[in-house]
């Protein structure tokens, strides 16, 4: 299976292929609902977000995280569903140039347009395969915004060969979702 | 109350463990199966990953989803008031122990206190009984799934077809959203609370367990056939399997409505009950009737 790594430069994300499967190496952060909302009415009110959020690799994930002497072990953490994020992640993809989103049930139109246009990628994790995934994630290197909660927390993650994940999004406009939506036999 | 052999807290803390590590053995079956049937790369793909993660999970004693859910207790049999106290206090105690993911907060300010309790917590169904038991059941609930919960007001003259055309339309409408390949939850008749708490319970009966009402059997197995010829597949993403199993509870209701409601579960449908006698407690995971 393919692997790819952070950094990821405009040009490996453009290389990918609807319905590839590949691993992930790298860094990576998690956000959900409470994270977008809270980057970017800092970034609107030209405050200073965590840097690691810029050219990220975005896993839409509230995991669960367990204490662990002076850090945190991740227990699960299986991919969310992204439509939630649907109406944030445009400006997010824009301001903070996203270089590739991880998780479940794919997103809007409008997510694809602006994920064409800086170059990213949606990758679709399998949902609720929390306990897989965690063993792809070697470290947590930090924690922002504890106060949001565990799941809704910005966790800083080491990944290694963390997967398998699917293509479903690609930087042009591509959609599996789309595709299946499309030829639905109803 | 039935004498306790343990204190209600720690079978509750039990229950919680074994529902959330361990897949009740007829969704797992059910994997197995659809795997076996399925042609569809991606959606092979998606289903190993999905088995391969449970056994994962009961191995090594972790939630196998991060989403441990809402957990919504069905009690039946002999009980007394100080069973609610002792539930909450078992929960409290296995969020802290499994662990489970704190998922409570209050609607307006988000606020989580981190212990899967607070205003309404923890959801509790109670029927008493004669028996000479207490069982209390746990489906914990994902809102990934949950959050694609439909409750139709149907006219009456939509009928049979209506039900089912409302129920394919609500589960191919969340497409890859609740995780399937998960059990349809459908709930037909009563009043509108009613329809959506039957489409919830409904789901606690196992899949290789048939409906005792021969027309709800076969309307389950029609919605079945044509939820699994649509082409969602597992996680959206196309293929073969986009449900387990239908599961249908009805009720009489108003003569002058058909109330249909759908609760969706991912492939994560968690369940485990404790049947509590005087000589010990039997846990399992097939369910209440
Ligand atoms: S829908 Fe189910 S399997 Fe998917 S993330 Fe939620 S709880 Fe887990």
């Amino acid at each position: 299976m393919k692997v790819i790594g952070s950094p990821l430069g405009e040009r490996d994300i453009r290389s990918l292929k609807l319905g590839e499967q590949v691993l992930f190496n790298g860094d990576m952060i998690t956000g959900r609902d409470e994270m977008h909302i809270r980057a970017l009415s800092l970034a609107r009110g030209g405050g200073d977000v965590p840097r690691e959020i810029l050219g990220s690799v975005l896993f839409h994930c509230g995991p669960i995280m367990r204490r662990s002497g002076e850090g945190w072990e991740v227990v699960a953490a299986g991919p969310t569903t992204s439509s939630r994020m649907d109406s944030l992640e445009p400006e997010m993809i824009s301001r903070f140039g996203i270089r590739a989103i991880i998780g479940k049930g794919g997103m809007s139109r409008e997510v694809s347009e602006a994920m064409a246009a800086t170059g990213c990628v949606y990758l679709a994790a399998t949902g609720g395969a929390a306990v897989s995934l965690a063993e792809g994630i070697k470290k947590v290197t930090g924690v922002e915004w504890e106060d949001l909660g565990m799941a809704e927390a910005m966790w800083k993650l080491k990944a290694e060969r963390f997967g398998p994940l699917t293509v479903a999004m690609d930087s042009s406009g591509g959609s599996l979702y789309e595709n299946v939506r499309l030829s639905l036999r109803r | 109350m039935i004498k306790m052999p343990e204190s209600t807290e720690d079978v509750v803390v039990k229950l919680l463990r074994l529902a959330n590590t361990k897949l009740p053995a007829d969704v797992g079956w059910a994997l197995e199966a659809a795997a076996g049937w399925e042609s569809d790369p991606t959606a092979y793909s998606q289903l190993g990953a999905i088995m391969d993660n449970s056994r994962k999970a009961e191995f090594l004693g972790r939630p196998m989803c991060q989403d441990t859910g809402l957990p919504v207790f069905y009690v039946r049999g002999k009980f007394d008031s100080s069973l609610a106290g002792e539930i909450s206090r078992g929960l409290a105690r296995a969020t802290q122990e499994i662990p489970l993911r704190p998922n409570t907060v209050d609607p307006i300010t988000r606020e989580n206190h981190g212990d899967n309790l607070g205003g309404g917590m923890p959801i509790i169904h109670y029927k008493p009984t004669d028996d000479p038991f207490t069982e209390i059941s746990v489906l914990p609930k994902g809102a990934g799934s949950e959050n694609m919960t439909r409750l139709g007001m149907l006219d009456p003259a939509e009928g049979v077809e209506g039900v089912k055309r409302f129920a394919v339309d609500a589960v191919l409408d969340a497409g890859g959203r609740p995780c399937p390949p998960g059990i349809v939850g459908i709930g037909i008749g009563g009043t509108s609370d009613l329809c959506v708490a039957m489409a919830k319970e409904a789901l606690l009966r196992p899949v290789d367990v048939p409906n005792e009402d021969p027309a709800l059997d076969r309307l389950e197995q029609d919605i079945f056939v044509a939820l699994n010829s649509s082409g969602l597949g597992p996680m959206g993403l196309g293929g073969s399997t986009t449900v387990l199993g239908v599961r249908i509870r009805s009720a009489y209701c108003h003569t002058a409505s058909l109330p249909v409601a759908v609760n969706i579960s991912c492939w994560a449908t968690r369940r485990a009950t404790a049947r509590i006698t005087a000589e010990g407690v039997e846990y399992h995971q097939g369910a209440a009737p």
